[in-house]
């Protein structure tokens, strides 16, 4: 077991708790930079669609992980990102310029649909996000003049001055230099004040609000920077993909987006990255698997969705806190390791009791 | 003539949504769980209700009770097995458990069934009724009857009952409830046996109106808005809530551009959300320490 010993306040707040943690990080970062030399096109492809679905987590993990604030549309930030972004580049806006001002309208239009969701809580805000998606899909295919309607719209090629971004190695460095600085975003915004709060509302609304946390403000803000993240995802995401169509941005995606969170393991940075690479490697398996299964069985409509779902509902029963949740537990037997106890990780129950007069 | 025909049709497709809503609403009221399968659920049913019918070969009136029996038992095994450990877990982990319910339950569904659209064949399917030139399906007029019935059924049934009254006791408070000697656990399983049940009919009855398959559960998600407009836990506000969605849908395909029919169930979620979020039979108040 490793004990460290505080002599500062500022202990509390660093962002490597001990040497080991620079270490291990420092030597994942060389190792991601190295990539390239030993991997080929479609893997750095792959890992590039890993790191985008990662920033979109960060989005919903500030969300639904730190705030507490469920969200079953984000598919529709993502959506407002990657069109706000093609449209754009199609105006002959440079690429950066773009990409913030795209990431700045999914902020802007999360905080206005964050704002009648100070009222609610729950499942009621889960579905009011819900139904905001399905209208911003709608809105995708009917604004013709805008999306290109259900013909879709074809995306520009990512460059920044004449610099050209297209090939995957570019595109590769592009989206870890993005998820990058994002991490280091969000891991900063979780040690300042306003991220305390945000976490303070998940865990008790009461008691955050008799602290004197502005529930409405930190949740607007929560709304906006977590739809922020996404849309920024959704810019790239219109790269990789290369072409828009409602049909990318459904209810499907929405709930991808949360079966990463919750996958990865929520409350957690960590759990982002786990969930992600879970999500953007998983249709690769199941295609693997898809070859192997006799055809009876691989021939079966939705059997993708439906795999997704089982997982989902395995995970919920059996490992609520997710990838990360488990990788603690297996650190943390072999750190206390003849000592270890298996009630340490035990969950609390709680009973339940409602308001309900009728 | 033409707005009384629009009001008509608008009622039997939100006697549908209602339907659904009620088994949302029934399962919320009695565990303050949220089942987003519910829609799936209705689906399923109504691929009983086909294959007894048109596979099996059954008369309607024996198939009937079957397929709803069949599904109680269904949702009695899902409440077992699914969401009993989730008992005492967060709502969002439970409402996250239904939705992969959701597809598992579509993608089997697709395993056995297939892709195709199907229809069963009912005793009452093509019949109309003529009042001077208002013309009513009998499938339409089933639904709104069975609706009907099935509403009395429910509130006979949570008013007074022992089991009606067990399942309100242990939705207010578990743990009280347990005290005082309720079988919550069992409670919970009957409560999924019933609400599977009501999808069940809603399958049957929707059935003859539109086709079967795999993904004629996605009325589900305009039965949860139906369910919050009419205020979430009232079976009186499921169905004025899926009647409200209904009649306006009917409506805004009419005198709206195309695409608003489509979102007017959300639209109208999204205004009721702002304006009175309780819905409009509100049973909850503000949380107090």
């Amino acid at each position: 077991m490793r004990f460290i010993k505080k002599t500062h306040y500022n202990q509390d707040i660093q962002l490597f708790k001990h040497r080991g943690q620079l270490f291990w990080y420092g030597a994942l970062g060389v190792a991601l930079l190295l990539f390239p030399l030993v991997l080929s096109e479609f893997y750095l492809g792959e890992l590039s669609l890993v790191f985008i679905y990662a920033i979109a987590g960060i989005g919903l993990m500030l969300l639904t992980g730190y705030t507490g604030l469920v969200s079953l549309g984000h598919a529709a930030f993502l959506a407002i990102g990657a069109y706000t972004h093609a449209y754009l580049l199609a105006q002959g806006w440079p690429f950066p310029v773009s990409l913030i001002c795209a990431t700045l309208l999914s902020s802007l239009v999360g905080a206005i649909i964050g704002i009648p969701a100070l009222r609610m809580t729950g499942i009621y805000l889960a579905v009011a996000t819900l139904a905001f998606a399905i209208i911003v899909e709608q809105v995708l295919s009917h604004w013709v003049s805008v999306t290109g309607g259900f013909r879709g719209m074809a995306v520009e090629l990512p460059s920044i001055g004449s610099l050209s971004l297209d090939d995957s190695i570019a595109f590769y460095f592009l989206c870890l230099f993005v998820l990058t600085c994002c991490l280091f975003l969000a891991m900063n915004l979780l040690r300042t004040s306003t991220g305390r709060a945000m976490t303070a509302i998940r865990d008790s609304e009461i008691s955050a609000q008799s602290m004197g946390i502005h529930l409405a403000y930190t949740k607007t803000l929560a709304f906006g920077i977590s739809a922020g993240f996404t849309g920024l995802a959704g810019s790239l995401l219109a790269h990789k993909i290369g072409y828009l169509a409602p049909d990318s941005f459904t209810l499907l995606t929405s709930i991808q987006l949360l079966l990463m969170v919750v996958v990865g393991g929520l409350g957690s940075l960590h759990g982002v990255i786990y969930g992600a690479l879970f999500i953007g490697l998983l249709p690769q398996a199941l295609a693997l698997l898809r070859d192997t299964l006799p055809p009876v069985l691989a021939q079966i409509p939705g059997l993708e969705p439906g795999i997704f779902g089982l997982i989902l509902v395995l995970v919920l029963i059996y490992e609520p806190q997710g990838i990360y949740g488990r990788w603690l537990k297996i650190r943390n037997y072999f750190e206390e390791f003849p000592l270890y106890r298996k009630a340490t990780h035990k969950r609390q129950r709680s009973y339940l009791r409602t308001e309900r007069l009728k | 003539m033409e707005v009384l025909q629009l009001l008509v049709s608008g009622i039997s497709q939100g006697c549908v949504y209602g339907l659904i809503a009620l088994g949302f609403v029934l399962i919320y009221k009695a565990t303050e769980m949220v089942n987003f399968a519910q829609g799936d659920l209705m689906m399923l049913g109504a691929f009983f209700a086909y294959s007894y019918i048109n596979v099996f070969e059954m008369p309607f009136y024996l198939a009937f009770p079957a397929t709803i029996f069949t599904m109680a038992i269904i949702g009695a095994l899902t409440e077992r097995l699914l969401l009993r450990p989730m008992i005492g877990e967060p709502h969002f982990s439970v409402l996250m458990l239904t939705i992969g319910l959701g597809f598992i339950l579509r993608a089997v569904a697709g395993a056995i069934w297939g892709n195709e659209p199907r229809s069963i064949s009912t005793p009452y399917a093509g019949g109309v009724i003529d009042l001077n030139g208002l013309i009513i399906g009998y499938e339409n007029l089933v639904i709104i009857v069975g609706t009907a019935a099935l509403c009395l059924l429910l509130y006979l049934f949570f008013r007074f009952t022992r089991l009606g009254l067990a399942m309100q006791a242990a939705s207010q408070n578990q743990l009280a409830a347990f005290y005082v000697g309720i079988p919550v656990k069992r409670v919970y399983s009957m409560v999924w046996a019933i609400s599977a049940s009501i999808s069940a009919v809603a399958g049957i009855l929707v059935a003859p109106v539109s086709l079967i398959d795999p993904l004629m559960g996605f009325v589900g998600i305009k039965a949860f808005a139906a369910a919050i407009v009419g205020g979430f836990g009232s079976l009186p506000g499921a169905i004025l809530g899926g009647l409200i969605i209904g009649i306006v849908e009917q409506f805004a395909g009419l005198y709206l551009p195309p695409g608003f029919s489509d979102v007017s169930a959300y639209i109208i979620l999204l205004a009721m959300l702002l304006i009175r979020p309780q819905g409009i039979f509100a049973s909850m108040q503000r949380k107090k320490v």
